[in-house]
């Protein structure tokens, strides 16, 4: 999230698209009610089927599966051509009066493609996707925003087509509804308006997931709603600690921080640091990655303690490389594990075998193993996989692991929540029997291992030998790990750069803007740097003041980064420094202080207009918000494409049906078909309030159970009539990749659509259950043996909601 | 002690069933072996385990589909005719809180209570005791608000002093508050926009003409060690 | 002895009971309540709920050892004591009889599960990650190029840990030379 969940109420305007808070993030809804209740706010709902949350909407639109970006292009050209876009905020702000190189070609001029593209790599060559840059190397600007050629220009164009009779055309939704959408959202164009988006998996599952949210970012960029109280962008995360995992670089392309996983071409540090550290000419940037090289090398010494050097590259070899053309993302992952590449497997806290797209070809892939470490709290359908459906433990080779760990209430630690608020959580009761937590687990591992390698030698073993590593014996002690993401000096700096104050070796640093890179610096991750100094452990703290009464509370636990609450705050300011909605000020500078007021600024430098001012986007280069975005897989602007699976054609660009970079598998398990009449419904999949995720943690809590017990599919009342289904009927759906039974139930929220002249059926599934619990089956299975494994080209996440499927009625 | 009330406001209930679950958590209530009846709305009916459930009630109005979410649970009449049918002091009305609640060790099951109430609300356990809403009395008289009410993330349902609520409703803008004066005024008051049938709430409760008579008859044939047959009861109070 | 109350019986005694009300006999019983509340002395701990990413504060109270109640933290300024569902089943979270209470092995071909040791467990997971790392480790790559990773063991997990083991875990997969770690937020 830009922002976090208490501010949800201080937003004018509530659009929840792609996500559905009332259900999966219930608590978000007495911020969102908040603010209908004492600011009058409106509450709009956008999706497919009629939700919980749609249940407390001013207006709920439903659209299909998948349609998204035509909706949000519609907006967009609304806002352009009704001029309700907030013009200051946008020409001092943002990259829209930036002029673009002439040889850049929209989908406009190439029937739904961008400059570059090859269509035998099915990949963009990127080169004509810049700005013009002036003689000293700054990007040129028409701040008239007329320049053919400027952002603002090119979007107008690009969006041209998305009239109200295209949206209606290909959402489904009728126009009036669709205006009345559009109007609302504009609204908040005004500087003393605010409107706010709440977003999750409804989004990001798509082939084209990010440029969703990059539809919305654009449109909160032309709305002046990024930085404000009561605005901004926000992921309503799926679970407690998916931040913080993420923030830890629990993923191949990430190390902790956002630091790049450096790649096979990246020979030496030196190369690293050049490749990842932007430049910048623009004089009023602070462009904040330039610091870039400080963060890495704390980081090694992080991980290598001593044996980190200047002479030894800091032990940059001993971090394992990335082939530079290739993804080792979670699609790869099981796609190598199911041609029998992958030996060994550790799925610690996870359960791919129901929460991965076509599961059917994970739990194959399973099959292929040697071996296989689950750690889990309960036996799960994937470290039993096999003795699941359709397996013969006889012929299955694997050998499997099964390790309890700890609950959430058995141990000591942090968790980060989708508002980026680390927060300290204590051990109520020991774990039972002889579960272990997570952290004692890897531990044991660790030390049993590199005791392996010590009196066994072996391949490559210095990078575990000499791995800085003392959290405890048996009992891990989780605050010594926070404060080595906080970061410590390594050495004693008798005049620290920053404030030419003395530091002692192993004192910790008071922020990230004291970590240096010649190593005298470790820092596990410095984002989380301040979170743990010499004055405690900021993650613990209670305190409940509210200096704005926006909500922002900076002494209840710790926020990522530097405890600044909103995110690009500097952007909620005129370039004097005065809030452009002066109700709602997230910061405000005090010119006689010469100070900024309220939440921690993005950057203590005055305000822009003054001198030694800075642009509020402070992490890019450019130091304005980004609407052309060059550095994406799929194209600098967001463009309507077909889910993968689509029974109907693309009415904008007939000729580019589906993302054309969009990532697909080749092996037999990996079927993607399209306009089938064997599957001639929309299928999509969801989570309810009553469990979570693949059900592990909800299907084993008896409570919840009761109340959710058994997998069911919603469909509307003409096909269920159509079928001969009535609710409470048990049937099957199939999809090209598997089938699953389901317990109907009919319902008006769900409505057939008139897509493209042809009736749209939707049928939607939740992904909560598994054949292994309830123990009975009674459950039923995950609605992932339906789903593709076709993937966002940016992201790889998987395109899970939306994909064809048919249904009938069980015939027993 | 004032009398409490609990305000539940529909349109504010987001349906999580956060509620169901603290009640069984507080109460040590086991779950139902449940399945899915065509709905979301589980367990399809008030038990003994079950003290509060939320309803899921699915119309469309002027072409536009709606989703309303009400709680069924006992009402704590201000005149209680389960109190009243009780024959062995079971059932009875906390006279600080005006809360109704009950005694298991008690109970002799004759369910004369469920026959008698006119919202249909007392259930019994497998051994036959009765169990439905006591408004946590435990909690109310230990200064903390019931389980239900504490839990629930959008105010939907609010306890306190009964009078103070249904003022705060008021306030609110509030037209119609089912069981503010309803059979002389309930300590569960629903704030409502639309009328009860919308939510589909006893429009106009009654109780039972006979309740009194039936009471006392009940004790007699306690005390006499007769047994109580409950098709016996539902027929005297036709 | 069975004795059926007829119809007749039924109404004889309603004439008497008629009576007796008009007696004055006091028809409501008031008895005080008493009963303790259940979280008295508990120990109190706080913690953050583990389902969602609202991040909910939650109020664990024990006694002896064992979880006897949970509840939303009022001090919470996101939830002020409120929960969700799932939040308030954390207490069945913390007292589950299907969870997990000694590693579990199943040997190759096998078509069961068997209780082992951690020592027993942990000394083979890792022997069998040292046996995988020594035969698959990369040195350098089909161009030549220095990588110094193993493709052939892979890891998911998790956004269900804690920041420090988050932490901690990256960086043991990451010196072992692993590329393949993924986990929730991929998908």
């Amino acid at each position: 999230m830009t922002n976090h969940y208490i501010d949800l109420k201080n937003a004018d305007v509530i659009l929840v698209m792609g996500g559905n808070p009332a259900e999966n993030h219930p608590v978000a809804m007495k911020w969102i009610l908040r603010a209908k209740k004492e600011r009058g706010a409106k509450l709009i709902v956008v999706d497919p089927k009629f939700t919980r949350t749609a249940s407390k909407a001013d207006l709920y639109v439903q659209i299909r599966p998948g349609s998204d970006i035509a909706f949000l292009g519609g907006l967009i050209k609304y806002i352009i051509d009704n001029e309700l876009y907030f013009k200051d905020y946008v020409v001092n702000y943002t990259d829209l009066p930036y002029l673009v190189d002439p040889n850049f070609k929209d989908t406009e001029d190439l029937e739904g493609v961008f400059s570059g593209y090859d269509p035998m790599k099915r990949k963009y060559d990127k080169a004509t996707w810049k700005y013009q840059l002036d003689e000293n190397g700054v990007p040129k600007k028409d701040p008239t925003l007329k320049d053919p050629n400027c952002v603002f220009q090119l979007l107008k164009k690009h969006y041209s087509r998305y009239t109200l009779d295209m949206v209606s055309e290909i959402t489904g939704a009728p126009k009036e509804k669709i205006l009345e959408a559009y109007k609302i959202i504009a609204e908040t164009g005004k500087p003393n308006k605010v409107a706010t988006e709440c977003y999750a998996m409804g989004w990001t599952q798509h082939t084209v997931g990010v440029q969703n949210i990059r539809a919305f970012s654009i449109i909160q960029l032309l709305l002046g709603n990024i930085g404000m109280a009561g605005g901004g962008v926000n992921a309503l995360r799926g679970e407690s600690n998916v931040q913080g995992s993420t923030d830890m670089g629990l993923l191949f392309h990430t190390l902790p921080g956002y630091l790049p996983t450096p790649k096979a071409g990246d020979v030496d540090l030196k190369t690293y640091c050049e490749k990842y550290t932007p430049k910048t000419k623009e004089p009023k940037s602070l462009n904040w990655w330039k610091n870039r090289p400080k963060y890495i090398v704390s980081l090694l010494k992080a991980f290598w303690g001593d044996h980190a050097t200047k002479e030894n590259d800091f032990c940059y070899s001993y971090l394992p490389k990335l082939d530079d053309d290739k993804t080792y993302s979670w699609y790869d992952l099981f796609d190598a594990m199911y041609r029998g590449k992958i030996k060994g497997f550790f799925a610690w806290g996870q359960n791919p075998a129901c929460s991965s797209a076509n599961a059917n070809k994970v739990r194959k892939a399973l099959a292929k193993l040697d071996w296989l470490v689950c750690v889990n709290l309960w036996d799960t359908e994937t470290s039993s996989f096999w003795k699941g459906p359709g397996m013969n433990p006889k012929k299955i080779k694997t050998e499997v692991f099964l390790l309890p760990c700890a609950a959430s209430v058995e141990k000591e630690g942090s968790i980060t929540n989708s508002g980026r608020w680390a927060q300290w959580r204590y051990k109520a009761v020991n774990p039972p029997g002889e579960a272990k937590p997570d952290a004692e687990i890897i531990n044991e591992l660790y030390k049993r291992i590199k005791a392996l390698y010590e009196k066994e030698g072996g391949a490559f073993p210095d990078p575990i030998l000499k791995l800085n590593w003392n959290y405890g014996d048996k009992h891990v002690d989780t605050k010594l790990i926070a404060k080595e993401y906080n970061g410590y000096f390594t050495a004693d700096v008798p005049e620290h750069p920053v404030d030419k104050k003395a530091y002692k070796k192993g004192q910790q640093v008071p922020s990230f803007v004291f970590l240096l890179d010649d190593g005298r610096t470790a820092c596990g991750n410095w984002i989380y740097s301040s979170s743990f100094t010499d004055a405690g452990n900021m993650m613990a703290r209670r305190g409940k003041e509210d200096p704005t009464g926006l909500g922002l509370y900076p002494n209840w636990t710790w926020c990522w980064p530097v405890n600044r609450r909103i995110l690009y705050n500097r952007a909620s300011v005129d370039p004097m420094g005065n809030p452009w909605d002066p109700t709602r000020p997230v910061i405000k500078w005090d010119p006689q202080a010469k100070k900024w007021i309220g939440d921690v600024p993005d950057g203590p430098q005055p305000p822009l207009a003054m001198e030694g001012g800075v642009l509020p986007f402070i992490m890019k280069p450019t130091g304005v918000g980004t609407v052309f975005g060059a550095g994406l897989a799929d194209g600098p602007f967001p463009t309507y494409y077909e889910p993968v699976e689509s029974p109907f054609d693309n009415p904008l660009y007939p000729k580019v049906r589906h993302n054309p970079v969009a990532k697909l598998y080749a092996t037999p398990e990996d079927i993607y078909v399209a306009k089938d009449p064997r599957y001639p419904y929309v299928g999509t999949t969801y989570r309810v309030t009553e469990h979570w995720q693949t059900g592990v943690m909800t299907r084993h809590t008896d409570w919840l159970l009761e109340l959710e017990p058994q997998v069911f599919v919603e469909m509307d009342k003409e096909l269920a009539k159509k079928k001969g289904i009535k609710s409470g009927d048990k049937v099957i759906i199939t999809s090209p990749r598997g089938k699953i039974w389901a317990i109907a139930i009919v319902t008006d929220r769900i409505k057939p659509l008139v897509i493209q002249g042809k009736k749209c059926h939707i049928i939607g599934i939740p992904w909560h259950y598994g054949w292994r619990w309830p123990e009975d089956g009674s459950g039923g299975d995950s609605a992932n043996l339906l789903t593709p494994s076709a993937v966002d080209p940016n992201t790889f996440i998987q395109e899970a909601k939306c994909f064809v499927v048919n249904i009938e009625k069980a015939t027993k | 002690m004032a009398r409490k009330g609990l305000l539940i406001t529909p349109d504010l209930c987001i349906g999580c069933r956060a509620c169901q679950v603290a009640c069984k958590s507080w109460n040590d209530l086991p779950a139902e072996k449940t399945k899915n009846n065509g709905t979301h709305e589980n367990p399809p009916d008030l038990t003994g385990y079950t003290y509060n459930k939320i309803r899921f009630i699915e119309k469309v109005v002027n072409g536009e589909v709606r989703w309303i979410f009400v709680s069924q649970r006992c009402r704590h009449c201000g005149e209680p005719a389960c109190v009243q049918v009780c024959p062995v002091g079971a059932m009875q009305k906390d006279l600080d809180t005006g809360i109704v609640f009950y005694d298991k060790n008690v109970c002799i099951g004759c369910q004369a209570c469920r026959s008698a109430c006119p919202f249909d609300v007392p259930r019994y356990d497998k051994q036959g005791k009765i169990g439905k809403c006591h408004m946590c009395i435990d909690r109310v008289k230990a200064g903390l608000v019931p389980a239900c009410a504490k839990t629930c993330p959008t105010g939907a349902i609010r306890f306190g002093d009964r009078d103070e609520l249904i003022e705060k409703a008021k306030a609110e803008g509030f037209k119609i508050l089912h069981g503010e004066k309803e059979l002389g005024g309930l300590g569960v008051v629903f704030a409502l926009s639309q009328p009860p049938s919308y939510y589909e709430l006893v429009e106009n409760p009654q109780k039972p003409e006979k309740v009194v008579a039936l009471g006392e008859m009940l004790k007699i044939l306690v005390a006499k060690g007769l047994p109580i047959e409950n098709s016996i009861i539902k027929e005297f109070l036709s | 002895m069975s004795m059926k109350l007829t119809r007749r019986d039924f109404l004889k005694l309603s004439i008497g009971s008629l009576v007796l009300s008009s007696l004055g006999i006091n028809l409501e019983p008031v008895k005080a309540y008493a009963k303790e509340l259940k979280i008295k002395e508990a120990k109190e701990t706080t913690t953050i709920c583990p389902y969602c990413s609202v991040g909910c504060g939650i109020i664990v109270y024990s006694k002896g050892g064992k979880v006897v109640n949970t509840e939303g933290d009022p001090d919470h300024p996101i939830n002020e004591g409120s929960l969700c569902p799932k939040g308030a089943s954390l207490y069945q979270l913390a007292n589950n009889p299907y969870r997990v209470l000694k590693p579990l092995y199943r040997a190759p071909y096998s078509d069961k599960w068997k209780e082992v040791s951690w020592d027993w467990a942990l000394d083979r997971i890792a022997k069998l990650v040292k046996q995988t790392r020594d035969k698959y480790f990369m040195v350098k790559n089909e161009k030549g190029q220095v990588v110094n990773r193993v493709e052939a063991i892979a890891h998911v997990g998790s956004a269900a840990l804690d920041n420090e083991e988050c932490y901690i875990l990256q960086k043991f997969l990451r010196a072992l030379g692993l590329v393949y770690i993924e986990h929730q937020a991929r998908i």
